[in-house]
Formats: C-alpha cells, structure tokens, sequence
C-alpha cells in the first residue's frame, strides 16, 4: 500500500507542478505587449543571455564542425566517398547537431543562471518588495528574460551551424585535403533551405520556448534557501537536458521521419 | 554610456547570428537556386521509375534544367507517372523529346535526362513526354548477362 501511496503522492506532485508551471507561462505571454514597449529591458536580457554566451558557442561549434569533418573522412574513405563529406557535416550540423549541441550549452551557460538569480530575487524578497512598490515582476523581471532567451537561442544555434560548417572545412578540406569544390557543391546539392534549415531553426525555436519555461518556472518556484537554489539549478539543467533531448527525438521523427 | 555599450555589443552579437543564418542560406544550402523565375509541368510514363526520387535532376545535354515534382502510380496503365517541372527559361524543348531515367555514377542518384528531338512544335504546361526509357536495373542486367552466356555454352 505504501508504494501505491507513493506513486499516487508523486503523479499528484508532478501534475500540480505541471499545472503551476502552464499557468506561469500563460502569464508570461500575457505580458508580451509589455515587454515589446520597453525594448531597453528586452536588449539588457539579450546581453546578458544571448551575447555572454557567443564565444561559448562559437568555439563549441567550431570543434564540433572539425570532429564532425575527422570522422567523416576516415569512414567515408573506406568507401572513397570522401566527397559526399560537404553533406554529412552539414546535414547533420543543420538538422541535429546545431540545435541540440547549442541548446544544451544554453541550458548549462543561461538556463542555470536565470534560475539562481530568479532564485536568489525570490530568497532575498527582492520580489516582493516590488510587489509593494506596485510594479509587477512578471512584467519586470520574468517577461524581459522570456523573450531574451526565445530570442537568442535560435540565433545561436543558427551561429553553431555555420561555424560548425567552417570547421568541417577547415579539417577536411585544409587538413586531409578533400576537394574543396566537392564539399560546397556537394553540400548545396543535397541540403534544402525548407526541409532542413527551416526545420533546425523550428527546433531551436522549441528548445529556447522549454529551456526559458522550465528555467524561470524553477527559479519562482524554488524553495528560498540556499540549498533550495542549488536544488533549483540543478533540476534546471537536468529538466532542460531530457526536455530538450525527448523533444529533440519527437521532433526529428515528425520533420524527417517519413522521408 | 554603460547602456550604450551593452546596446552596441547587443547589435553586433545580433548582426553576427543574422550573419550566420545567411551564409547558411546562400553557401550552405541549395536556397540561391531556387529563385523561382515560373517553370511549366510535363509529364512522363515509364515502365520502372526503379530509385527516382522526388526533387531529382531533369537534366538535357547534362545541363539541370529541372525538377521532378511528382512520382506516382498509373491504375490506368500499371505503370509510373512521374511529374517534371521544367524551368521555364527552356520553354523551346521539342514536342518529339525522349526521357530516360539515367544513373550519375554506377552508385549515384537517379536522374532524368532529355534528348531532344526533330520537331518544330514545343512542348507545353502539362503535355507528355511519349518517348521514355525505363531505369535501368542492375539486378536485372546481371541476370540477362548471366543467363545469355549460360546459353552460350550450350
């Protein structure tokens, strides 16, 4: 009977967080006319979200794209196809790589951070005290770094890709001297602006959507004490991680699976 | 002027993305040929469409010339209708024109290429190529040439 009451207590704990969660992120939304008239509080967020976690990115991608164009040539050359290299890093930076790879360094690098600061704002009242002053954090605070993070993250992951596609270049083509003109024409030939970019642009746009919610939702949801921050952070990036990781599977399956 | 710079850092990690996406687009992917300037749609029956894709080269004289846009099965013939658009820039392609489906390389993808013909009419917005040559199927081939030289020996 005590297991049954256990699952039965968890479910339970599981769908009122659920619950809390959709109803916070609805307010979010609601506040988005507000957060579009004061882009000074928007382009802060951006800042400290976004544009901090360029160079994490950039030199992500760029040793991915050259792992990727390593790899790709020591087993396409068991077919001598090294050619066909342009596609695999492309296809694979593009569709997969990009979205998953950067949304994952956000999740770590920005994710993290919101939680603990909304976290630490939550412990040190800072909230409440401009509950007082009438101003409403969700406009203030919440809202600003939504959208900052919704729109930053696709950027970023568009950002992974291209470098990823120069690295593939640089180690391939510079390094194990494939053709140079065989891997561009090669990669245009076989990558489609709508069935693959467009798609990895959807996906980040899903990533940034779960990894802004789940870590701001941990942040006013914690329990304010330090170790309650720490347990928030935590949750943030492990939730994040599988989040993105499950979506990452659905999605592929819905945009790619049928072809 | 603390603000100020946090804006001119913002417009450059902005600008610097939107970079990216570009180059994406352009260099990456195959967006730079698909300005559409109009194509028309002609049809073509084959036998064995055997590993024609959709968006597979039409190609004339192995110069891409379009498209295929659609493959699908004729109940009315048992055989394989498959839809090419044809950029319309090469709208002087003569009626009498030949379509076979041709392999790029002994393991390449599957295209169609055209042989002109003779005619002086061209083809137009939905009419049918009547000259078509089925894809050629390896397996098949093996066998034929198997089985000719056992005959042989006898």
């Amino acid at each position: 009977m005590n297991f049954f009451q256990l699952i039965g207590q968890s479910s339970l704990k599981f769908l009122a967080k659920l619950g809390r969660s959709s109803l916070f992120l609805l307010s979010i939304l609601v506040a988005l006319g507000h957060t579009l008239s004061r882009p000074a509080l928007l382009i802060k967020q951006i800042y400290s979200i976004g544009a901090l976690t360029f160079w994490l990115i950039a030199i992500a991608g760029l040793f991915v794209g050259m792992v990727l164009g390593l790899q790709g040539v020591y087993t396409l050359s068991t077919f001598g196809a090294e050619s066909a290299l342009g596609i695999m890093v492309a296809a694979s930076l593009v569709r997969e790589l990009g979205p998953v790879v950067s949304a994952l360094l956000f999740a770590g690098r920005a994710g993290s951070a919101l939680t603990a600061e909304i976290g630490l704002m939550k412990a040190t009242e800072q909230l409440s005290a401009m509950e007082m002053m009438a101003i409403d954090p969700l406009k203030y605070i919440i809202a600003p770094r939504f959208f900052a993070g919704f729109i930053s993250l696709p950027l970023l992951a568009a950002l992974f890709s291209a470098i990823g596609v120069f690295g593939g270049y640089l180690a391939g083509v510079e390094l194990l001297n494939v053709d140079s003109g065989a891997y561009w024409s090669q990669m245009q030939s076989a990558i489609d602006f709508h069935d693959d970019i467009i798609n990895g642009i959807i996906k980040s746009l899903i990533f940034a959507w779960l990894i802004s919610w789940i870590a701001l939702f941990e942040g006013i949801d914690a329990v304010p004490t330090s170790a309650g921050i720490s347990r928030a952070t935590t949750r943030t990036v492990v939730n994040s991680a599988f989040a993105i990781l499950l979506f990452d599977f659905l999605l592929t399956a819905l945009m790619f699976g049928t072809s | 002027m603390q603000c100020k710079s946090i804006e001119i850092l913002v417009g450059l990690f902005v600008s610097i993305c939107i970079a990216a996406l570009f180059f994406l687009a352009l260099q990456v992917s195959n967006f730079s040929d698909m300005q559409d300037n109009g194509s028309y749609t002609v049809i073509a029956h084959f036998e064995n469409a055997g590993g024609l894709k959709n968006k597979a080269l039409v190609s004339m004289a192995g110069v891409p010339i379009g498209r295929v846009a659609e493959i699908s099965f004729d109940t009315d013939n048992y055989d394989a209708q498959v839809k090419m658009r044809i950029d319309a820039r090469y709208n002087k392609l003569p009626e009498d024109t030949s379509a076979s489906i041709l392999t790029s390389g002994l393991l390449g993808d599957k295209y169609i290429g055209l042989t002109p013909g003779g005619l002086d009419e061209f083809l137009q917005e939905g009419d049918t190529i009547e000259l078509t040559q089925s894809a050629l199927v390896l397996e098949r081939l093996i066998s034929k040439f198997l089985f000719n030289s056992s005959d042989k020996d006898k």
